[in-house]
């Protein structure tokens, strides 16, 4: 009895995983096709990796994709940061207010996202392109570094703070040296989620980012137009392994530290 | 005497509106062992917290060396403390938690490595270099506190109940190593704990607080044996506390009997508290012409050193009392106290001084 139940539960988590992860496999599988039809393999190949690299505009997309996703999750990460110690210290009251504040964009529909900051955009006449789109991105990867960062700032002692200043340190000496470090698994797990949201962003990017900058969600959105070549299958699955990998380091990574300072 | 090395002038402060320390006035003098010492939330920490720079008075100033420190930031100010929750920084080990205050310093790292070593075995935890804070325990992680805190050598160090996670060896060890490491460095202590009895064995000073006052501030002796009011009396030890009438200067009556003291200046038939301490109470016969009281023997119980045992008197009155000779339940007895012995006390007047006493 035990044992078909184990057998059953084994069973269909297998299914979901493969639910979920059939799609991309096929799309895997398929950047390796050499023949263009989606239903027909005609041999193994590494071409389409090839055409990627050497096309100009995806590769123009994707540096800025990746330069985006970086600053903006940067930029978002410091803010942010310094925006959940600032909110930490507020009276409870206004605590309150501002974290619903800062939560909604959250639930937001992109769309309604995309179509208000660049509203936005036009209504203070800047022109749309690079910064409008960094900007966009940094706007909405901060309620997410906030809210990871905030449980460890509620964490951190005060009493630790106060030991530096009482041993000399200057304020901002005692932040850097004693607060940061307590802080940092929440920084790091708020920038990784940062960096991968703007990574595969497209709702937004496609409203704020105006002609003649593409980013790689975009690109691909306007070559499916076109007839999809398997050079977007080759994009889609690079994009897919960084994104895994980004996120894999981000869960794992504090553990492993934690591991790695405990064998010490 | 030596100079102030630390004034608090009518210091006063409140948290949301309840008042924690009421018009806190004391001096302390250059390397003097000044404790604080008072029951559990009496606003000890606070006081430390307003030397320390971590909390500004509503009223009044701090004075060090001298001068006005009242809005000195924490970091300017010269003087370390330990902390009532340790306060270690728990991604540093255990060396670079007591180099940082010399890290900040810009000492060398000679000078630094020879100070870990030193503060290390000073506090009985050699070879603890490279640990991790969360590997500690408690008295251990106390201990790292301490270390941390005197290696900058401070004129003035605050310690908020710095043993009070130790065992009663490990404590005695540590008072002895606070007490030589005070005359050795010439540091000024100021000391808080709950421990009467490590109050008064360690400092040269005991500043007796209830309620954000002051209630007495004297050397350990004075606190002991003139205690100035009911609370200072109860809070120092086990006591007697009666009521009773001055009839007039060095006689007070106690319960109809009359004693014979070394009191004057109360006036004559005044109501006044008098304590009367356990081991000064001596029994004798029954029928002893000195007897004083009478009274039957009632509870005993075995204490190492001695006995302590209870002594009813027909008025009702449980005495307290402390011998080494034993004296079985049931058996009559006379009472007899030297006048030196008999501390008398003002009764509180005003219904705020009242606020000050023991709650019975
Ligand atoms: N930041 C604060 N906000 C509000 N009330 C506070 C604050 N800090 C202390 N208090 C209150 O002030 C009073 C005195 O606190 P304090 O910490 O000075 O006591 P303590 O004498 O050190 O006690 P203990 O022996 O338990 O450490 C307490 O009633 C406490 O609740
Ligand atoms: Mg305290």
């Amino acid at each position: 009895m035990e044992k078909l139940k184990s057998a059953l539960s084994n069973c269909y988590l297998s299914l979901i995983v493969l639910f979920m992860y059939a799609p991309i496999a096929t799309l895997v599988v398929l950047s390796f096709n050499s023949g263009r039809s989606r239903a027909q393999w005609s041999g193994f190949t590494t071409d389409w990796y090839v055409a990627m690299w050497a096309d100009e505009t995806i590769m123009a997309a994707l540096r800025n994709t990746v330069i985006i996703a970086f600053l903006s999750a940067f930029v978002a990460t410091v803010l942010g940061t310094l925006a959940a110690i600032a909110i930490n210290n507020m009276k409870p009251v206004s605590k309150n207010i501002i974290m619903s504040i800062t939560n909604v964009p959250m639930l937001n529909a992109d769309i309604v996202t995309g179509i208000s900051l660049m509203l936005c955009f036009i209504a203070f006449r800047i022109s749309l392109g690079f910064h409008t789109i960094l900007m966009a991105h940094i706007t909405f990867n901060l309620p997410y570094v906030i809210l990871s960062v905030m449980p460890k700032v509620r964490q951190a002692s005060k009493e630790t703070y106060e030991a530096a200043l009482d041993l000399g340190a200057t304020p901002f000496q005692a932040f850097l040296t004693v607060v940061l470090p307590e802080l940092m698994p929440g920084v790091t797990s708020g920038f990784m989620l940062a960096f991968t949201m703007s990574l595969d962003d497209f709702i937004i990017t496609h409203f704020t980012r105006g002609a003649g900058i593409d980013t790689i969600s975009t690109l691909v959105y306007s070559q499916v137009r076109k007839g999809i070549s398997p050079t977007m299958y080759a994009l889609s699955t690079v994009i897919f392994l960084t994104v895994f990998i980004v996120l894999m380091i981000g869960n794992y990574a504090p553990e492993w530290a934690k591991k790695r300072k405990r064998t010490v | 005497m030596s100079r102030n090395l630390l004034e608090l002038q009518n210091i006063t402060k409140s948290y949301d509106g309840q008042l924690i320390l009421d018009d806190l006035t004391l001096d302390i003098h250059e390397n003097s062992f000044v404790t604080f010492l008072g029951p559990s939330g009496c606003g000890k920490t606070t006081t430390l917290r307003i030397i320390g720079g971590f909390e500004k008075p509503d009223k009044g100033r701090v004075l060090f060396d001298g001068k006005d420190i009242t809005n000195l930031p924490a970091n300017k100010r010269q003087l370390n403390t330990v902390f009532q929750k340790y306060a270690l920084f728990p991604h540093m080990s255990i060396e670079d938690n007591i180099a940082f205050g010399l890290r900040i310093k810009n000492k060398t790292d000679a000078y630094i490595k020879d100070k870990i070593k030193y503060a290390l075995k000073l506090v009985n935890l050699d070879g603890f270099e490279k640990r991790s804070i969360d590997s500690l325990s408690g008295g251990q992680q106390q201990r790292i506190a301490i270390a941390r805190a005197i290696v900058n050598e401070p004129r003035l160090l605050l310690l908020d109940e710095p043993l009070g996670a130790l065992d009663l060896k490990l404590r005695q060890e540590m008072q002895y190593e606070l007490i030589r490491l005070k005359n050795e460095l010439g540091i000024t202590f100021i000391y808080v704990t709950h421990d009467q009895e490590e109050a008064l064995t360690m400092s040269d000073y005991v500043v007796v607080m209830n309620q954000g006052y002051i209630q007495q501030a004297g050397s350990p002796e004075q606190i002991y044996n003139e205690p100035e009011n009911a609370f200072v009396a109860d809070f120092i030890g086990d006591s007697n506390i009666v009521p009773g009438i001055m009839v007039e200067d060095y006689h007070v009556r106690i319960f109809g009997a009359d004693f014979k003291c070394v009191d004057a200046g109360f006036g004559n038939n005044k109501p006044v508290d008098v304590v009367i301490r356990p081991e000064d109470l001596e029994i004798i016969d029954d029928d002893d012409p000195r007897a004083i009281l009478h009274g039957e023997m009632t509870h005993i119980i075995f204490k190492g050193e001695i006995y302590e045992m209870e002594c009813t008197t027909p008025d009702g009155f449980e005495w307290l009392i402390h011998s080494t000779e034993l004296h079985e339940p049931g058996k009559k007895v006379g009472l007899y106290v030297k006048p030196s012995n008999i501390q008398v006390m003002n009764k509180p007047e005003s219904e705020d001084e009242e606020a000050l006493g023991v709650e019975e």
